[in-house]
Order: structure tokens, then sequence, then C-alpha cells
């Protein structure tokens, strides 16, 4: 764990995992407020994301495809503004809803 | 690497001895044996059921005669069901040691503890004059399952067990990855990789299978804990997982006791056919790994993002950790920091660490969950079909 904290500092905290992806994926929880570079350019954060969570990469439509891998995941329940937070409360499975402990994701 | 030799060519990379209940009502008496054997290559297996079920009695049989098992204590209420006298003869014809203890007519709870106390230890005692003998890569069985999956997964864990793989299967060893209902979006990809078109339609016949079954069931494979990861659809959370598989082709498709005939990459269809009865396809983590066990799995690779403990009776369970966060906070039960991935590290790398604890264990290292003492095991009803002829193309 010796490379933990000062790789960190170096690691861009958004990844993009493919070219043709309209998510990327936050390699480290990120802060509201923290400046991050959001496809090549210059981006404060509008709210936290916690690891492992999706943002949009740019503004994504409703009902268009989320390409994550460059595979789709999912169709866009409503539209959703460049850095926004992609997750249950707008995007929907196109095969079986996803749910929660509350219930499922209303698809 | 070292293994148990065993009659049907297989070696063993453990040497246990299972106590095997045929209902729930010999579940309590099985577990004191076990418990009270003192022994930690004493394993409790079982069927709970009182009602007959072909795909119970073949399961068991391949876990009591699978490689790594090499006694077996089978403990009977009396009036269940389950065909004890068909499993001890198929037991008995692998060359194991095996005995049977039926509760009702040994006198209840006591007599029959002290008569599997007995027997289990002269059992040890045998098995532990057996010698083992070198044993190579391709003669390994491994498999590989996720729980607690989250958006970590398909970047860190999942693709190192992906790479261990593929040098796995490079050195001839059979890889299977399974849960077809966590393969649903994956179907097209993944029918491309196969080695023939007829397995190809074979891999996407079996997702539309499991998508129907978990549509009826009225819940796909998603956890909450998922969604707290990051994971936000079925199709999403299986693109992470499908890269456990690796980059190798795809050589067949099996279905759960279904011993792959040699190496290569396998996918194994754990749901049930025809019509939805007996609930979810697996209820739990370990309901897969044991059915990865009866395919002949020595040891499990299972990867996680939020933070699984449990092992398995019979085979080793190796943990790899995709979330750094996770493995900071559960580090005494991981085997692998996958998660270090985020942080810089290279896939090669994890992948190769993954590859050699692989052999470690093969030579008898234990995993951080035998050490811990992890043995799960769940197994319930289910109904199958025999393979069809273009699952596993001939050589």
């Amino acid at each position: 764990m010796s490379d933990r904290k000062g790789d960190d500092a170096r690691l861009p905290p958004l990844l993009l995992l493919h070219p043709e992806d309209n998510i990327v994926v936050a390699r480290r929880d990120i802060a509201a407020g923290e400046r991050v570079e959001l496809d090549g350019e210059g981006f404060t954060m509008p709210a936290s994301i916690e690891l492992g969570h999706k943002l949009a990469r740019r503004a994504i439509a409703a009902e268009a495809r989320v390409l994550k891998y460059g595979a789709p995941i999912g169709s866009m329940k409503i539209a959703v503004a460049r850095g926004e937070h992609v997750h249950m409360h707008n995007l929907r499975s196109d095969y079986i809803p996803s749910t929660t402990r509350e219930g499922s994701d209303g698809n | 690497m070292r293994g148990w030799p065993r009659k049907d060519g297989r070696k063993g990379i453990r040497n246990v001895v299972a106590v095997a209940y045929l209902v729930e009502c010999a579940h309590h008496v099985s577990r004191l044996i076990v418990q009270k054997s003192g022994a930690d290559d004493v394993h409790l297996i079982g069927f709970p059921g009182c009602y007959p079920n072909k795909y119970a009695l073949e399961m068991m049989k391949r876990l009591c005669t699978h490689p790594n098992v090499g006694a077996v204590l089978l403990v009977s209420l009396g009036c269940e069901s389950f065909n004890r006298e068909e499993l001890r003869r198929y037991v008995h014809a692998s060359g194991r040691p095996v005995d049977l203890l039926v509760i009702q007519q040994s006198g209840g709870t006591t007599r029959t503890l002290n008569a599997g106390l007995d027997i289990v230890k002269k059992m040890r005692a045998q098995l532990a004059l057996q010698a083992t003998v070198p044993m190579a890569l391709n003669e390994l069985v491994i498999g590989t399952v996720c729980g607690g999956s989250d958006g970590t997964s398909g970047i860190t864990a999942n693709p190192a067990v992906g790479r261990c793989f593929d040098w796995l299967i490079e050195n001839d060893a059979a890889c299977i990855f399974e849960e077809t209902g966590e393969l649903i979006g994956c179907e097209r990809i993944m029918a491309s990789r196969a080695v023939t078109p007829e397995l190809g339609r074979e891999i996407e016949a079996c997702v539309e299978k499991a998508a129907n079954y978990y549509r009826i069931m009225g819940y796909g494979s998603f956890a909450p804990g998922n969604a707290e990861g990051g994971l936000t659809t079925l199709e999403e959370k299986s693109m992470g997982a499908y890269s456990k598989s690796g980059s190798s082709p795809i050589s067949g498709l099996i279905k759960p006791g279904d011993i792959p005939p040699r190496g290569g990459l396998y996918l194994l269809d754990v749901v049930p056919d025809g019509e939805p009865r007996f609930g979810f396809p697996n209820i739990s983590d370990n309901a897969e790994i044991v059915e990865l066990i009866a395919c002949g799995s020595h040891l499990v690779l299972f990867t996680t993002g939020r933070g699984s403990v449990v092992g398995s009776a019979i085979s080793p369970v190796i943990k790899v950790c995709a979330n750094p966060d996770t493995y900071e906070r559960m580090s005494e039960d991981m085997d692998v920091n996958a998660g270090r991935i985020l942080h810089g590290a290279e896939l090669d790398d994890v992948g190769r660490e993954i590859y050699e604890l692989v052999q470690k264990l093969a030579a008898g290292e234990p995993s951080k969950s035998e050490t811990l003492g992890h043995q799960e095991f769940i197994l319930t009803y289910k109904q199958f079909e025999p393979i069809g002829p273009a699952c596993l193309p001939a050589a």
C-alpha cells in the first residue's frame, strides 16, 4: 500500500473506460467543489461522488443509451447535464429493473 | 503443486472427509460430528429437502466424489426420500472409504454422534497414510464467481481474474465462469467467442432462458449493495462480471455437475430448464460456488467489491478484492488487493499474483477463508435437462 496516497495525487480522479463511453467512473471519492478534468477540460464538481459511481461525460438526452466499457448498460429516464451523477434516479435497465431495499427503480 | 490421486484419474489439492446430511433433520447431528471432530479437514455438506430431486442426488454424487474429498460419511434421518444407498454405492465405486449412519436406526442424537466421531477418526487416520503425487497446471479445474460487486469490480478484480484465466488456459487448465443470469446483456459478445457457431447459438439461448427465468421471478440478480457501490443496471453489472472470463475462446457450455472434458474456458449454465419452479436459480453466492465445485473446481476465485467473507466446504476460495477502500476495511478476509489497480498498479501484475496464488494453494498453502474456518455450503432444489450435443464440440 506504499503507493497509495502518493499516486492518488497524480492519477486523474475520473476514469474513461472506453473511447465510445458517454460516462466516466470515479476512481476515488471526490468532494463537491473539487476541480477535476472531465473529458479533457477542467470541471468543478457540483456534488460529491463516491468511488465506483458514474458521471455524464457530456450531456445525455432522455431515452439515450448509456455506454460503459463500450457496451450499452441501459437508457436514460431523463436528460442529464455534463458532469451529473448517472445512477438509479436517471438510468434504467433495458432488461430487468434494478431493485433497492425500498423497491424497484420504477421502470 | 501436488495432489492426491483418485481412481478416476483426477487429483485433489485437499484430502478432506465430507460429512453429508441427507435431509435437514440430520443436519444438527452431522454438524456436531464435524465440530466435535475438532479437525479443519472434516467438512459439512448436505441437502435439506425431504422430497426427491434428481439434481440434488447428482450434485451430491459429484460433490462426494470430488477430487478434494478423500472419504465420506453419510448421515440420514431414515425416513427421507433421498436415495442414500445409491449415493453410498456411487461413492464406494469411486474407491473412497464411505460409511452411512441412519439416526433412527442408530438410536438418536448422541449414539449417532459417537458412532460418527469414531468413523471420522478412522477415516482421517486412513487418509493420513495416503501419499501425494506431483500435479501439473493442465490437471487443474478453476472456477470463478463474483459476489457483492460494485463499480470497481469490472475495472480491477474481474479483469485481473480474466488475465489469470488466460494464462491458466494457455497451460491447458480448465476454467469455468458462470451465472448466466449475471451475463444478461453480454450474450452476443459472448457468443462471438464460442469455438463453433452452434455453441454460440446455445450460449445466446441459455442467456435468454436466464432473462426469462429472472423476469418471472420478478427480480434480476441485482442487490441493493450493488447500487450503493455505483452499479445501476443488471447489464452494467453483467459487463463487469463478464470480464472475469478473460479473452480465451469459449470451448463449451456445461451445466452443474458436468466436468470439463479437457482444458479451456467453459461457461456454466446455472439456470434451471423447463418452466420456472423452486424459486430463484441461485439464492446466494455459495450456491454458485457449490455448483462450480460440483463441476470439479479444485479452487474458486471469488471477486468482491463490497466485501464478502465466505469460503466453502470441499474447495478453497481465493478472495480478490476489487475496491481499495473495502480492502483496507476487510484485509483479514482478502487474499488479493486488486483495488490497487485504481492507485496505479498494473492489471497484469495483479493477474500474475492471482495466478501464482492458485499454484501456491495447489501446493498446500491455505487461503484466508480456509484459515478463518469458512466452510459455507448450500444446496437447494433445481431441475436440468442434459446439455445438448452442440455444447461440447468434439476434439
